[in-house]
């Protein structure tokens, strides 16, 4: 008898009373519901922002499909990327309950007024960057996205939970394909190093600002969109990370990196914001090529968009054509 | 009760087509014989045949189905704008509906 319970546990009031208590309850928000425009404009920036990150996502590791180093791998990274062009299309139909048009949010995207996440942003020089984006960035990715699902705007969490089953599997492969390199050469080993050198840093800063710096957390958390402040968050990475670099044989680039007994978990350095603020502003390694390459991809597939609907336009007048032959 | 609403049942908007003209479909998954088709979400197409087969790549790349049904999302009548809608307040007062309702002495097998 769950509907018995919420009609009394949410008395008809007034729209915001009735929003308090669904989120309150940790019911969810759903497309047709009354919302706060703030809530609806903040989920909008955020999932398109997601959606556009699984998209460009595709594009540092789609560098190394043409040149893995054996068939098996490069099935896996096909897969893979066919599994970031999925999660940024659920993510785009989730965006679009809330009243935007995917083709909206595209332009937004390659004319830079919508972001996506900064990682992307740096380059794969080596095979074995996809490995350490498969361990590190797609791990940070879980720890984001987990408490996402249970977030308060339904068809968002829905996404969500499909998300994190699929990213499972992104991390494993990664992790699998550097202990592999690690049972490899000496060189094989160095080539791990360097790429962990170079995603680490990186890879803390996806969980964003320190929370002095995060001021729209707070009301994030409180509308239940957000569960976890970013630095808690990132803690949660860390604790997570650090035995399983220790079982690779990779040191991981932080000389503050302790454990701290008393709270039971790892201590680390703050990352450069300096850096990560540059990326954002579009100065990091690789901002232009991204979005030089994803306005070319759209650019160079109009011609398709536009003769699938000429021919389903052709086959619908040629079977409404055929209908009033039979009818006579 | 509100008027029952054709449009994005999604959205309620009417306004169901993307700019570049292909129509919103919503998609169902049957997971194993025997279940229902369940919603799983929706995906942009030009026609119906494209939404069945971008279907099958984005709903069922591991295995999630045995059965699709794509339905173009103007084409499905919803009840309510709002899912509180007093349209199902006649099922709301009769308790006498639910088996729990009647005391029926312990001792009474299979009952």
């Amino acid at each position: 008898m769950v509907t018995a319970e919420v009609a009394e546990a949410i008395p008809a009031q007034t729209p915001e009373d009735r929003f308090e208590a669904v989120v309150a309850a940790e019911q969810r928000i759903e497309p047709r519901d009354w919302m706060p425009d703030a809530y609806r404009a903040t989920l909008i920036r955020q999932i398109a922002q997601h959606a556009h990150s699984e998209i460009i996502g595709m594009q540092p590791e789609g560098n190394w499909l043409t040149r893995a180093p054996s068939l098996r791998r490069k099935a896996i990274l096909l897969a893979k990327a066919q599994d970031e062009a999925g999660h940024g299309l659920y993510l785009y139909a989730a965006a679009e309950t809330l009243g935007v048009d995917r083709a909206e949010l595209t332009e937004k995207l390659i004319s830079g007024r919508q972001k996506y996440s900064s990682i992307f942003n740096y380059p794969t020089l080596t095979f074995a960057d996809v490995g350490v984006i498969g361990w590190l960035v797609d791990g940070a990715a879980i720890c984001n996205q987990v408490p996402l699902c249970r977030c308060s705007y339904g068809p968002y969490a829905r996404a969500m939970v499909r998300i994190c089953k699929e990213e499972s599997f992104h991390q494993r492969q990664g992790y699998e394909l550097l202990m592999t390199l690690m049972r490899g050469t000496e060189a094989q080993r160095r080539m791990v190093q360097d790429a962990v050198d170079r995603w680490w840093w990186p890879s803390l800063m996806m969980f964003g600002p320190s929370d002095a710096d995060s001021p729209n957390s707070a009301r994030s958390m409180a509308w239940r969109i957000k569960r976890h402040s970013n630095d808690e968050l990132r803690r949660r990475f860390v604790d997570m990370t650090v035995p399983q670099a220790e079982h690779l044989g990779v040191t991981l680039p932080d000389p503050e990196l302790r454990w701290n007994e008393e709270r039971g978990g790892w201590d680390f350095g703050e990352p450069d914001w300096s850096e990560l603020n540059r990326v954002i502003r579009g100065q990091g390694p690789c901002n232009a090529q991204r979005i030089d390459r994803r306005r070319a991809a759209h650019e160079d597939g109009a011609w398709v968009r536009e003769a699938a609907v000429a021919y389903a336009a052709k086959r619908a007048a040629e079977q409404s054509h055929t209908e009033e032959e039979n009818g006579k | 009760m509100t008027e029952p609403h054709t449009g994005s049942a999604q959205t309620g908007s009417a306004h169901s087509g993307s700019k570049a003209g292909w129509p919103l479909y919503e998609v169902f998954v049957r997971p194993r014989r025997g279940l229902n088709h369940v919603h799983v979400g929706s995906l942009h197409a030009a026609d119906d045949r494209m939404a069945l087969l971008a279907a099958r790549d984005l709903y069922t790349r591991r295995n999630e189905g045995v059965s699709l049904w794509v339905v173009r999302s103007d084409a499905i009548t919803a009840s309510t704008p709002d899912e509180r809608d007093p349209f199902f307040e006649p099922s709301g007062d009769k308790v006498y509906r639910h088996p729990t309702f009647y005391d029926i002495p312990e001792d009474v097998p299979h009952i």
